[in-house]
């Protein structure tokens, strides 16, 4: 057993695809290798469901697909996704008790659309239950690690993806973002994540947490990988109501993200040795509070530099209602997830307690057992800002200073910036078990990631340096752009990763 | 002390879409359970919902029709409430802002016309059904199933104001409704299969007290009988219970139609709070002015202008032209029939299709659109009634011979084979009344006499004598002449 993928020998999707196309390496053994790797790499607990029949069977089906010469744009490319998009053929639990089991008896848009693609996926990642943490620890099947340091948590709650790209277990995952969970676990392991616009990816088939925030989006080692996978999951779906037909009157389609990105490079490389001459880079003061540890400060200037090396100007930016954002988020994603989740009830399917008294006494006990405590705690919120008398106090206040974030933001695009940048996280990954006693210290932690997610625009999480130390753990730079400006931000994170090899460095295996 | 009794109706109208509200799966009623449900229906994870078209267009023709505005922009929100037959445990309905908002159902109590104005009409889903009875576990044991096959069928809520007066009146308000939505297409009208039925708040109130009583709701009749006799149970004991010294307390009654009452089902205590709140998966409901014309040029001819028209052009009474506008298809019946007659003949036709017609398809339990019949054999007939050929009594004998589909139903034909022509020459007839004068003296005494009854007596021995074929018209007309 190599200690490594075959896949890691390639430089990215690109260059993998183009020797599957060349006869260089097979689907098959790519998958078989990849298994192996997986397995053998059992101690990250990134993998909740590996199933290795279902996973050779789409990389034979994709050995054909190249053969007929009738390969996707994917064709081949081992993935895995995170366990909330449902499946036909893994279970899919949410890494909850409550979904113990479940076979979902349809895959969500995003899984078919890159299964019809020809990713091959290795199956399903850990993250934390329901998509509600931001270490992974709330896995109901334990954490996952981070390969930096087995010790720290690889952040969340699409800690399994992040996690599985970092230790090169998979060339790319799927990951879901509500307030910051692909971009925050991107960061902690050193890997990139993009949440696009809200609406652009379709969310039927996602374990719903908070409906009008969540999205979907790719995780992988480079801004073009994801633009890979990106370009293929965007698009119109007529099962999501929220899902958008059209993007600034540009058809939401493969293909959209592609051309826009496309559209950027070409004009970054008509500036010749200033690509980025013209870009406004907004850097909001309200990011680089006091609770920003010195060793992300630092990365993040760096990176700024770097960028002004490239041509771009930084201006500095308010956006004013950003500490606001944490209490309204921690409002609307708990009021939407108290609703989401109550048809977990033991009725129809899912967890049920063995004894019971009365219908009401069923439905507690098992909700009780079935849910854990962060689950528990979120819904509990959510309930009370919900309740007569104090919806208006809350959830419609909470609504009020959505809407303002949002205007903050488009304030800043209208006439100041063309991107905003800022770091993802206040500081490096923590030591598992860290917050234990301190259940809403991570929610603090979220502020960066919470105002790209009410306002419901495309945000990014690249590598940009590691802090200093015994262990170096990764640092994210986090990129917003305007809505529907996905392509031209992976356009802009590309030419940075063009210049520095921050995304390339690989942990050493412990 | 005298009472005024307060009455506001809701209606849970299922709407007659193919599909359900939120998902593509079948509405037809009696599959076996579950077979109607997918994975919106069952609240599978990752399912979300997709709103209907064909529900809203509905909820718009009803919007027209009762002359409400058509919110340009209506809301969905969640309803939160946990029920093992509500599959996701929270209700798709419309809370704040509902689609239809205002208009009016104009109806007839007696004679006399009445205006309930309506608060709104919302779209919401159903909910699935608990089996209790006969229901048992994997394990053989007693158990409660869910049947899912009714969850997410479409309905329009349907709410007045709390401006009807007495069980009639709701009744009436209830049945004029009915006949709205059926007429549009918009509901089957089973109420038997539930596709139509009422919770109705009621209070009572000392007259002339501005203030409204406590109401109570009682939830859920399915047919207009029971609707009637729960709100005459209700009002009683809520006289009772006040006059007695208590107090009405406010709650949700449920009527037994077993026993004629109803009985306190929850109070307002322990109702749930249901958290309502936007749903965040379905954006509000735009509904452009293009798509209100749309739906309003295709509005068939509501029943107030059919029965306005009935009354200006064929000089029907305020009555009879609601009578035959309760239902489109007698409606069209009538005008069908008279059609076929000549002008100012239109009462005839209103009289029997009112009279007869519908004495024997009740009789028969027959649907107007299977009545053995037909428009143009009834127009045939009342023609023959029209021009003096038979008498209304015989037309009754002919109409149920076409009833029996005697001659192929067509009335000149019976009359022909039974012989029923009317007498109406004046000579044959003046020789009967000879015959009867010659044979009837002491009655023709009592006549002379001044006792108008013997008058009477003596066109019954012509009738008789003429085998009732005689035109009475004419019997009359020759008797005076020959009794001077």
């Amino acid at each position: 057993m190599s200690d490594m993928p075959i896949h890691n020998e390639f430089d990215g999707i690109a260059a993998l695809r183009a020797a599957l196309l060349a006869g260089q390496v097979s689907a098959v053994e790519l998958a078989q290798s990849a298994l192996n790797t997986a397995q053998a790499r059992s101690e990250l607990n990134a993998f909740l469901h590996i199933d290795p029949e279902l996973t050779l069977n789409q990389a034979r089906h994709a050995d054909q697909a190249i053969a007929d010469g009738r390969s996707g744009p994917l064709t081949g490319i081992p993935i895995a996704h995170k366990d909330v998009f449902v499946t036909r053929g893994w279970p899919t639990t949410a890494a909850s008790k409550m979904l113990a089991g479940y076979a979902s008896p349809f895959d969500a848009t995003v899984v078919s659309r890159l299964e019809a693609a020809g990713a091959v996926s290795l199956g399903k990642l850990n993250c934390d239950e329901f998509a509600m943490g931001s270490g992974n620890e709330n896995s109901a099947f334990g954490p996952a690690h981070n390969p930096w340091s087995r010790d720290v948590v690889p952040g969340g709650s699409s800690g399994g993806s992040a996690a599985a790209v970092a230790a090169g277990l998979v060339m790319a995952a799927t990951g879901t973002d509500t307030g910051g969970s692909v971009r925050q676990p991107a960061a902690l392991c050193g890997v990139s994540g993009i949440k696009p616009t809200y609406g652009t990816v379709s969310r039927f088939g996602m374990v719903a947490f908070g409906s009008s925030l969540d999205q979907a989006g790719p995780m992988a080692r480079s801004a073009k990988d994801m633009l890979e996978l990106l370009d293929v999951m965007t698009g119109f779906d007529e099962r999501d109501s929220t899902s958008l037909e059209a993007c600034d009157g540009v058809a939401n389609a493969p293909g959209r993200v592609r051309s826009d990105f496309d559209h950027a490079r070409q004009q970054f490389e008509a500036n010749g040795a200033t690509p980025l001459q013209g870009l406004r880079i907004g850097v909001p003061t309200e990011y680089f509070n006091e609770g920003l540890s010195s060793d992300v400060a630092a990365a993040v200037e760096a990176a700024l530099q770097a960028f002004e090396t490239l041509g771009a100007v930084r201006v500095a930016i308010s956006l004013p209602r950003t500490q606001l954002s944490i209490p309204a988020y921690y409002v609307i994603a708990p009021a939407e997830a108290s609703s989401n989740l109550s048809r977990y009830d033991g009725v129809r399917y899912g967890h049920r307690t063995q004894t019971y008294g009365d219908l009401a006494d069923m439905t507690s006990r098992s909700r009780a057992e079935g849910f854990g405590p962060e689950v528990r705690r979120r819904i509990l919120v959510g309930t009370y800002v919900l309740c007569h008398g104090y919806y208006d106090a809350y959830y419609l206040q909470a609504q009020k200073v959505r809407r303002m974030v949002t205007n903050d933001f488009q304030h800043a695009f209208a006439d100041q910036c063309d991107v905003v940048m800022g770091p993802v996280t206040p500081t490096v990954a923590k030591r598992i078990g860290d917050n234990r006693d301190d259940p809403t210290a991570d929610w603090l932690a979220d502020i960066y990631t919470l105002g790209a997610s009410l306002a419901g625009l495309p945000a990014m999480s690249i590598p940009c340096g590691f802090s200093q130390g015994d262990t170096p753990l990764p640092i994210g730079l986090q990129l917003i752009g305007n809505y529907f400006r996905e392509g031209q931000l992976l356009a802009i994170a590309d030419r940075y990763q063009q210049v520095t090899d921050w995304h390339q460095r690989k942990p050493e295996q412990h | 002390m005298e009472w005024e009794i307060v009455i506001g109706l809701e209606t849970h109208t299922q709407l007659s879409t193919e599909s359900k509200i939120f998902s593509n799966s079948s509405t037809r009623y009696g599959a076996p359970a579950n077979t109607q449900a997918n994975e919106v229906d069952m609240a599978l994870p990752g399912s979300l919902p997709v709103l209907n078209r064909g529900a809203v267009e509905r909820a718009i023709q009803f919007g027209l029709a009762v002359g409400a505005d058509i919110a340009p922009r209506s809301v969905f929100a969640r309803k939160n409430y946990f029920y093992p037959d509500l599959p996701k445990n929270y209700q798709i309905s419309q809370f704040e802002i509902p689609v239809v908002q205002g208009g009016s159902i104009t109806f007839y109590v007696g004679d006399e016309e009445k205006t309930v104005n309506l608060t709104r009409a919302h779209l919401e889903e159903d909910a699935g059904k608990s089996l209790h009875e006969n229901f048992t576990g994997p394990h053989g044991e007693s158990s409660t199933g869910i049947d899912l096959n009714r969850a997410g069928t479409p309905l329009l809520e349907i709410v007045s104001e709390p401006e009807m007066r007495s069980a009639a009146e709701a009744v009436a308000y209830a049945r004029t409704l009915h006949g709205l939505v059926v007429w549009l297409g918009i509901c089957d009208g089973n109420m038997q299969e539930g596709s139509f039925r009422c919770d109705a708040n009621v209070s009572v109130r000392p007259k002339g007290q501005a203030e409204f009583g406590t109401r109570c709701e009682i939830k859920n009749l399915n047919s207009f009988r029971f609707l009637e006799r729960a709100i005459q149970y209700e009002v009683r004991r809520q006289i009772e219970l006040i006059e007695d010294g208590g107090t009405v307390r406010q709650e949700t009654r449920l009527y037994d139609s077993d026993r004629d009452e109803t009985r306190s089902m929850r109070s307002k205590e322990d109702a749930d709070d249901y958290r309502y709140f936007p749903d965040p998966d379905l954006p509000p409901l735009v509904i452009g002015a293009d798509w209100v014309e749309r739906v309003r040029d295709q509005l068939p001819e509501l029943p107030a202008a059919k029965r306005a028209r009935f009354q200006s052009e064929l000089g029907l009474t305020g009555y009879d032209a609601a009578q035959l506008t309760m239902d489109r298809s007698f409606a069209a019946f009538f005008e069908d029939a008279a059609a076929l007659l000549s002008a100012g003949q239109a009462k005839l036709a209103a009289n029997w299709v009112l009279g007869e017609l519908s004495a024997a398809l009740n009789r028969d339990e027959q649907a107007i659109q299977a009545s053995p019949v037909t428009p143009q054999q009834l127009g045939g007939l009342l023609n023959r009634i029209a021009d003096g050929t038979i008498s209304n009594k015989m037309a009754r004998e002919v109409f149920a011979a076409m009833w029996s589909g005697e001659s192929g139903g067509d009335a000149d034909a019976i009359i022909e084979a039974r012989g029923l022509k009317q007498i109406s020459d004046s000579g044959a007839i003046g020789a009967m009344i000879d015959e009867v004068l010659a044979a009837n003296p002491a009655i023709v005494e009592e006549y002379r006499a001044g006792k108008q009854k013997a008058f009477n007596s003596l066109v019954g021995q012509v009738m008789k004598a003429a085998k009732g074929k005689a035109n009475p018209q004419h019997v009359n007309e020759v008797l005076k002449e020959k009794l001077g």
